[in-house]
């Protein structure tokens, strides 16, 4: 995985990107216990497989989401955050 | 020509004694299951054996003896550590290395070489003098030193960094030592296999059963390519591996997977003793017997669940070594490689008992596993044993991310602070 492409500026070296961590949807901080929001900031989807992810390229500043295979080191697709989509 | 390799080579009758024993079936039942036949595992199955008298145990492995983090690391050894946790444990690690190879009858080539955290700026001296103080107050020897005394140890170092980053100083810690990782795994699993534990290779766990015992889940067995086993007692100590082990039994843990990677140069002359680490270069360096020098830097930036290697890695870290090292310019690396290193949230490993009865873990040691090998083995096999979490290990449980009760140690990887 040496080519990452950015939803705006196109293909780009992997280096301009930073890695930000897997898309979780936040609960109603005020409707949980603390265990359920325990396990919203500490819990991760932990093993192998296709994650959907947020990442950012750096010199743009452009945040957008990969969709990853954590196996191959291969990415499947990236596009920008949209909320009907990423609850899906 | 040795006389035993003449006569072994004449007489075909005298094959030589296999380090292991080879078990052609799995039995349908042991007393404890320990997936992963790394140094954690075989340690604590040592320990099961030697320490608590449990024998019926079987080891499984899905690759081969030590082949995983075992295998993959720096082989650096050291306690000088940030909290008061951290150092205790890893304090107790480091005296029982210091006569393992007696205890296995096995030279481990443990090699104290003392250890600089170099700090190139004020701020990182300061932390400097923090660990030394904690360090002290718990009876570990380290200290705060000035650039003199790091160039007096590494004359062969350029101690202004190119100028980009001159050291002003380190935390020196003389216990720091070296040791052949193959050589842990290899004699933690020869004590076991001598004390009747069977190590299975090429084994891999497929799912993990449990029952209801009345008072939650319970462990029943396991289901591996080669069979089922019924036992009450499970040990994980599967590194890279946890979290699909995790998810075998329902449990979630904050543990992500990053690779990291390390590289090796060709053999040169003596001339680096001590180990050096730097944080603000992400450059940790010792030199083996053997004249290769070890590198390693920090985890690669994102999640990934494979062994690849990368050239930007080694080329930001040969960078990073020629501004200490610029006389190396010339020398070539010859083997890069990467391990799966399991990381939590506060760089604390996550040890001991779970939510479900019987399931233990070992895990959540990263980057900085391979030091705490044999306190692992001690404080698993108590673990086990008991069903108590030994005392060393009660800040490390599972259940403080849900208490919001981490612990903090930013020491845990030399260059990641």
């Amino acid at each position: 995985m040496k080519i990452m492409t950015c939803p705006i500026n196109g293909p780009r070296l992997i280096s301009e990107f930073a890695y930000a961590g897997e898309l979780k949807e936040m609960p109603d901080p005020t409707q949980v216990s603390d265990e359920q929001w325990a396990d919203y900031v500490f819990n991760k989807n932990g093993p192998a497989g296709i994650k959907r992810e947020w990442w950012c390229h750096t010199a743009s500043g452009v945040w957008f989401i990969a969709e990853r295979d954590t196996t191959r080191d291969v990415i499947m697709r990236t596009y920008l955050y949209q909320a009907e989509v990423a609850l899906t | 020509m040795p006389l035993r390799l003449l006569r072994f080579g004449l007489t075909r009758q005298h094959p030589e004694p296999r380090m292991f024993t080879q078990h052609d079936e799995l039995k349908s039942s042991y007393d404890v299951v320990i997936i992963g036949a790394g140094g954690h595992g075989l340690a604590a199955a040592y320990y099961l054996a030697r320490d608590h008298g449990i024998t019926n145990v079987a080891v499984l492995e899905k690759g081969y003896i030590g082949g995983g983090n075992t295998g993959r690391n720096t082989t650096i050894i050291r306690s000088n550590y940030l909290t008061p946790e951290g150092v205790q444990f890893y304090d107790e690690s480091v005296r029982l290395w210091q006569d393992l190879s007696q205890d296995f009858d096995l030279n481990l080539f443990y090699s104290t070489r003392g250890h600089f955290t170099l700090a190139h700026t004020d701020a990182a001296m300061r932390t400097m003098r923090w660990r030394a103080e904690v360090n002290k107050h718990y009876g570990v020897q380290s200290e705060a030193v000035d650039a003199k005394s790091v160039q007096d140890a590494v004359p062969m170092m350029d101690i202004s960094c190119g100028g980009h980053a001159p050291v002003v100083g380190a935390l020196y810690h003389a216990p720091g030592a070296v040791a052949r990782h193959d050589a842990v795994a290899w004699g933690y699993g020869r004590g076991a296999d001598r004390r009747g534990i069977e190590i299975h290779q090429k084994t891999e766990v497929l799912s993990i059963e449990t029952t209801d015992s009345g008072s939650g889940p319970a462990i029943s067995g396991v289901m591996t390519n080669r069979g089922r086993i019924s036992t009450k007692k499970v040990l994980c100590a599967v590194a890279g591996s946890t979290p699909r082990m995790l998810s075998m039994v329902g449990l979630t843990s904050p543990l992500y997977i990053h690779p990291l990677q390390a590289m090796v140069s060709e053999p040169v002359k003596p001339w680096l003793d001590p180990i050096i680490v730097s944080g603000s270069l992400h450059v940790y360096v010792s030199q083996t017997a053997r004249g290769e020098l070890v590198m390693g830097a920090s985890l690669d930036p994102y999640e990934l669940h494979a062994t690849r290697s990368t050239l930007d890695f080694t080329e930001s870290l040969s960078m990073h070594m020629l501004e200490m090292f610029p006389f190396l310019g010339d020398v070539k690396v010859v083997r890069q490689w990467a391990g799966m290193a399991d990381m939590t949230p506060d760089f604390a490993p996550i040890m001991g008992k779970t939510p479900i009865k019987g399931f233990y873990l070992d895990s959540g040691w990263g980057t900085w596993g391979f030091k705490a090998t044999p306190v692992c083995g001690k404080t698993m096999s108590h673990t086990v044993a008991t069903d108590e979490n030994h005392t060393l290990i009660t800040g490390f449980g599972l259940d403080r991310f849900r208490r919001y009760a981490l612990t903090g140690e930013k020491g845990a990887a030399s260059v990641g602070h």
